[in-house]
């Protein structure tokens, strides 16, 4: 195999700098939708264990479709679709086009809504391994509903919650490389770019896994600390 | 509501349905097939650290970067356009195909493992007591048994690969979401076309969701009561 590695690196002729900032922008991409996943999936957690009938309906069925439904397809749904949507509304403000929607917004809305419904399966069912008693408790207690969520069901639940976590941020930092399609130059874009200029693309599409599993690992070893302190505080007896 | 735009679309699309299809059943056999040869060679310390490594690896990176590494990156090998595979890896279906089966496997390769370990170990005992040889035991003893352990997880494998097969049409090939993504540019009604294909997409893995739960229920009566 007669790479030239020196494409790789961070010389004048290499490519270092440019896909060490595009996996930047891959972590980006990842900790936006990742953090709206988790607000949205808050929310429908919420909304299944507290919600009216009719609110508990709605909840399950966004999970229903969007866990049926390619990421692919939502992602082209937003982007394509998104500026269908703007055209027609810039349109009927008298505006004069071209219209776009960014590849970033596209992107980090459609993974976050992916995300979110996956993250409300598994903080539901972290809240439900929390045990009824420890709650009454709380209540019996005088503690306030706040109160009570902050010391007794979160520390209880993310015990439980955290590995699952850590799973869903994994397939978030993966469903980012498909934010590609829309041309946002992350990780994965940068590489078939790479590959398209030198013709080196086998070369370059490992650096990309390379970017990829190194960032997927070092979560990894993050979300194993994380778990590891949660537990602390369980064995112990208090927070 | 433009019905009669909408109803030509979906039999459009419907006409990828097949190829969408092919492509999750033969890369969920594929991939089964590679998932249960990398539990078996985790028998060995060596095998276990290449199952191990295979797993990191695939797991690890994203399907797309697999596919594009398969379809555009082996053809920088001469030996590889020399070889007699080389008619199949030119193919984007083969190679789609490839990148799925490779992908799927260490998925289920995970699941399997699961579903290995919950085997009591007193009836893999039993079994070899009674004179059953190695291959015996794993056919009527182990992978019932790790099978039926596995299903629940094993079903929303099944899911993701029909949605992952959705990554074909980057590599040029029209299944469903291609065709789709063919109709947009033909037409720029982005909306109400890739909503049609979302509909299909829900359909079918609706009824995965509902066919697990009936062979679920189907193969543990002693669980759910014996099926009427």
């Amino acid at each position: 195999m007669g790479f030239d590695w020196a494409l790789l690196g961070f010389g004048p002729e290499g490519w270092g700098l440019v896909l060490a900032r595009a996996g930047g922008m891959t972590l980006v991409v990842s900790i936006c939708a990742f953090l709206l996943g988790l607000v949205l999936g808050t929310l429908c957690a919420w909304a299944r264990i507290a919600g009216s009938r009719w609110v508990q309906r709605l909840a399950i069925g966004y999970t229903v479709v969007l866990r049926g439904v390619p990421d692919l397809l939502v992602i082209y749904l937003f982007y394509f679709g998104g500026r269908q949507v703007v055209t027609a509304v810039g349109t009927a403000l008298g505006f004069e086009g071209p219209f776009d929607i960014s590849g970033f917004v596209a992107g980090v809305l459609a993974i976050g809504l992916i995300s979110g419904a996956a993250q409300s399966e598994v903080l539901r069912g972290a809240y439900q391994s929390v045990p009824t008693g420890t709650i009454e408790a709380g209540r019996v207690v005088g503690m306030g509903r706040l109160t009570l969520f902050r010391r007794v069901i979160a520390p209880q639940a993310l015990t439980t919650a955290i590995p699952a976590m850590g799973n869903q941020w994994q397939s978030v930092i993966k469903e980012t490389a498909l934010v590609s399609v829309t041309g946002l130059v992350e990780t994965m874009r940068q590489v078939s770019i790479a590959a398209g200029s030198t013709q080196e693309h086998f070369m370059f599409y490992l650096a990309g896994a390379v970017i990829f599993l190194i960032i997927t690992s070092l979560s990894d070893i993050v979300f194993r600390i994380a778990e590891r302190r949660s537990l602390r505080g369980h064995q112990q007896g208090h927070a | 509501m433009d019905t009669a735009f909408l109803s030509g679309i979906f039999l459009k699309l419907l006409t990828g349905l097949p190829l969408t299809l092919n492509l999750t059943v033969l890369s969920l056999l594929g991939g089964g097939m590679l998932a249960l040869v990398l539990n078996l060679i985790r028998a060995s310390r060596l095998g276990n650290a290449v199952a191990s490594t295979y797993v990191f690896v695939f797991r690890g990176t994203p399907l797309l970067i697999q596919i594009f590494m398969i379809y555009y990156g082996l053809a920088s090998f001469g030996f590889v356009r020399g070889s007699v595979l080389w008619p199949f890896l030119r193919e984007p279906y083969w190679c789609g195909l490839l990148a799925l089966a490779l992908n799927d496997a260490a998925y289920t390769s995970e699941i399997l493992r699961g579903g290995l370990r919950a085997v009591p170990q007193g009836a893999v005992e039993a079994g070899r007591v009674s004179g059953m040889g190695r291959f015996l035991v794993l056919r009527r003893i182990v992978l019932p048994l790790a099978l039926r352990q596995a299903l629940p997880a094993y079903s929303n494998e099944v899911i993701s690969m029909l949605k992952a097969t959705a990554l074909v049409s980057t590599i040029t090939l029209l299944d469903v979401t291609g065709l789709a993504r063919a109709e947009v540019s033909a037409t720029y009604r982005a909306v109400e076309i890739f909503l049609c294909a979302a509909v299909i997409y829900l359909a079918l893995s609706l009824l995965v969701t509902r066919g697990a739960g009936w062979l679920e229920r189907h193969l543990s009566p002693y669980k759910f009561g014996t099926p009427a």
